[in-house]
């Protein structure tokens, strides 16, 4: 399990490179970007450390026993990031897809709704919280 | 204890962390947070709607129910919006 909070970008080539291992038969990954919105200038992102990596960590633990899980890769940066930027990447790695594509969405909704990240959006002149979405809950819901 | 705040949590308090002792009739997190509230403006500003915040207990998650004790680690923070 790699769990990494930073404000570098990540670099895909060596991350795929880390979950290759032997039997692995499929890596599912997803990467969030930050959406470009009219006016947006950054994305400014906080978070709790320590607190952070315990929560991805868990769920992480909580994919590996609901799936057969040969990697699991949670990266997401923090700090002022640009619209169009990688924000977070999510790769998990299996024998087979099935295992791969849910544990990857399953730590992705939990990302979004469990790990202690808050994003203020920079536009001109003002900068603001973004508030919860709902429907970010919803997904997480599902799981249960 | 110590406490920590995040997000507009910490910009209304303006600190992000501060250590008091557990005070007198508090047993609970939410106890907790309306004890906050009466120690001055901004703290009245950030703990006005409980139903706004979220809180952690030694770096888990926790809902207003939760007892607290003198030394653990305490968090308020806005619902999480990461990813």
């Amino acid at each position: 399990m790699r769990i990494l909070i930073q404000h570098e970008p990540f670099d895909l080539v060596r991350e795929m490179e880390e979950l290759s291992r032997e039997g692995v038969g499929a890596v599912a990954t997803f990467i969030g970007h930050v959406r470009a919105e009219e006016g947006l200038e950054a994305l400014i992102v906080e978070h709790y450390p320590g607190m952070t990596e315990r929560e991805i960590a868990r769920h992480a633990e909580e994919a590996a026993r609901r799936w057969t899980l040969l990697g699991v890769t949670v990266i997401h940066r923090v700090g002022e990031l640009k619209p169009g930027e990688p924000i977070v990447l999510a790769a998990v790695a299996a024998a087979h897809r099935g295992d791969a594509f849910a544990a990857c969405e399953f730590l992705m909704d939990h990302v979004k709704t469990r790990a202690t990240f808050w994003k203020q959006q920079r536009r001109p002149g003002q900068t603001v919280w973004l508030d919860a979405n709902p429907a970010d809950d919803e997904r997480a819901e599902r799981w249960k | 204890m110590k406490l920590l705040y995040f997000a507009w949590v910490r910009q209304k308090i303006g600190k992000s962390e501060e250590t008091m002792p557990l005070p007198t009739g508090v047993s609970t997190l939410g106890e907790l947070a309306l004890h906050l509230r009466s120690l001055g403006p901004g703290y009245a500003e950030a703990f006005a709607n409980l139903a706004r915040l979220r809180a952690a207990a030694n770096q888990v998650h926790a809902g207003f129910d939760a007892p607290i004790a003198d030394g653990d680690e305490i968090a308020f923070f806005p619902p999480v919006t990461g990813g």
